[in-house]
């Protein structure tokens, strides 16, 4: 068995993963520079929000650009258990995830009737409803958002004044469990049945496949990971409100990556977050506060350029060259 | 003899004002070829689709193995062993020929790897192995057809609902299909097959049932069904005129 191809290869990726989660990890022993270790939080922390956006949008084929609804409520859960009944962000990051889950079921329970880009305008809207429902929620702060008290760096609490590096790391583990989750999706029938029901949904269904199931799943398994993601930001920034959580640019920032290196492969929201956040992050900081908006101009392009030229993503170009190149 | 694995009975499907099938009863058992004829419009694809489960009859049972399986849809449908190909092709296009045809495996079996190993023992049958890394929207439409019967052949059915499966073959293709189909037939599959060649289901079918305006017109062995007065004014004989012309 061990010669077969395919075998082989899903072999592979493992090395490769494991090579540059070594690699990154030993990034700090050489960035000192505190912005630059943030811009690095930030790139992992999208890797891996955009490899959970992938798995419904890129697997199963149903687009959200609602993201931002599950990463608000990973952190809005989060940070409420936290100011409010003192528990630990450990404990709030799955909470949140579970809470976001069951939100992606009740959306997806009306919302998955529909197709292609009404489904698409509908996350828009609900996540928009869920910010104006913070945005006026007096309990959890409202406009006013939540201030969480830092004190002193502990693990337990999950908080750090002066090192990024527990974020850092933190952040690199959660990128790898995301990208983990998809390398073993990716060979179990889930992924068949949303790639099935992504191409042809009344073919699959004479297969078998129970196409509203298997996108309920793929709903609330990404949304689970998301909301993890965004508690752990609420806790890196230890600051939120509606604007900061839950605001539309959250949900364009999943998806972009994974669009952008290939949507629906297990590398391409992996590569395409180490393109994208830093060179975000970089326009931001030499355009400065004249340049708000630089770096959306800079994603808009990057986004044609990708429509016209390589609508597979930079993981799909490559491996359609790598088949062309087999004999 | 045995209880007929498919049994319906009765099934009347309504759109609207319009009436596709009207009290249709038909049955067909293990091992048996039987061929659903009649001309364009006659409800063979809606009567397709109500044993398939795409669509509840409006009127009507549909038993498999002596199951009720009506208010089934065509997910659990297909896990009780109905399987089915479309008319017209509806492949994953952009998944590999294996990848497509070891969807259909996942319903037997959650190991990816036995799917595999599924996939490619049905890929030899309708002789595609070599083309199993296609990505199936490059196929021919030819090789489509037989991705279809492979997809469906990989869910193990009992019986198998071929629509139109041999449509735009060649003569040397559609005899390989021709032989496949006795082939599963003597495995114990039940097979009705909607084909619109004369040539190619009069000699296959071991019993055919004519449908026309949404009704059974004639049923029985087609030695008989080309000599049934009623089948060859509403069916074969516009095709004699037509060659007679």
């Amino acid at each position: 068995m061990t010669s077969d191809p395919h075998i082989k290869a899903r072999r592979e990726n493992i090395f490769v993963a494991i090579g540059v989660v070594f690699v990154v990890a030993c990034l700090p022993l050489f960035v000192t520079d505190v912005y630059v270790q943030n811009v690095l939080v930030l790139t992992l922390m999208y890797a891996a929000l955009s490899q959970s956006w992938n798995i419904l949008s890129g697997f199963c084929g149903q687009i959200s650009l609602g993201h931002a609804l599950y990463f608000g409520t990973g952190a809005y859960v989060t940070e409420l258990l936290f100011t409010k009944f003192g528990v630990a962000p450990w404990f709030g990051m799955p909470a949140g995830g579970l809470v976001a889950a069951v939100i992606a079921a009740a959306v997806g329970y009306p919302c998955f009737r529909l197709k292609g880009h009404y489904f698409v305008i509908a996350t828009i809207v609900i996540a928009e409803a869920g910010y104006l429902l913070m945005l006026n929620w007096d309990y959890a702060g409202a406009a006013q958002g939540i201030d969480i008290p830092v004190r002193a760096d502990s693990w337990a609490k999950f908080q750090f004044l002066r090192s990024k590096l527990p974020y850092f790391y933190f952040a690199l583990g959660f990128a790898f469990v995301a990208w983990l989750v998809t390398y073993m999706i990716e060979e179990s029938r889930w992924s068949y049945w949303w790639r099935a029901a992504k191409d042809n949904a009344d073919a699959a269904e004479s297969l078998g496949v129970d196409v509203f199931r298997s996108k309920m799943a793929a709903a609330a398994l990404s949304a689970f990971l998301t909301a993890v993601g965004g508690g752990f930001y609420a806790q890196f920034v230890s600051y939120i409100d509606p604007e900061s959580v839950m605001g539309f640019q959250f949900s364009l920032l999943m998806a972009l990556p994974a669009v952008l290196g290939g949507l629906g492969t297990l590398w391409g929201p992996a590569v395409g977050a180490g393109i994208l956040i830093p060179l975000t992050e970089l326009t931001r900081s030499f355009a400065g506060g004249s340049g708000k908006g630089l770096d959306l101009i800079i994603y808009g392009l990057l986004v044609m350029g990708i429509a016209l030229g390589r609508p597979e993503g930079i993981v799909g170009a490559v491996t359609k060259r790598a088949r062309k190149g087999r004999p | 003899m045995s209880e007929p694995l498919l049994d319906v009975r009765g099934v009347t499907q309504k759109f609207g004002g319009l009436v596709a099938n009207s009290d249709v009863s038909m049955q067909a058992r293990k091992g048996e070829i039987l061929g659903l004829i009649g001309p364009n419009g006659a409800g063979k694809s809606t009567l397709f689709n109500a044993i398939a489960g795409v669509c509840k009859p409006t009127r009507g049972r549909v038993f498999l193995a002596g199951a009720d399986v009506t208010e089934l849809g065509a997910p659990q449908r297909c896990a009780l062993g109905i399987a089915r190909t479309f008319q017209v092709v509806k492949s994953f296009e952009t998944m590999q020929v294996v990848e497509n045809v070891m969807v259909g495996a996942f319903v037997r079996t959650s190991s990816a790897r036995e799917a595999r190993a599924k996939a490619a023992d049905v890929l030899d049958l309708v002789g595609l192995r070599t083309r199993a890394n296609a990505m199936a929207g490059d196929l021919t439409p030819p090789e489509m057809r037989r991705l279809e019967v492979a997809r469906a052949l990989a869910t193990e059915p009992k019986l198998l609902l071929l629509d139109e499966a041999m449509t735009g073959l060649t003569p040397t293709e559609a005899q390989q299909g021709v032989e496949l189909v006795r082939r599963l037939r003597d495995s114990g599959i039940a097979i009705v097959m909607v084909e619109h060649v004369m040539e190619i289901v009069m000699p296959l079918a071991d019993r055919v049932v004519v449908l026309d305006l949404g009704r059974v017109i004639a049923e029985g062995p087609p030695a008989e069904i080309v000599r049934d007065e009623r089948v060859i004014s509403a069916y074969l004989g516009e095709r004699r005129r037509a060659r007679r012309a």
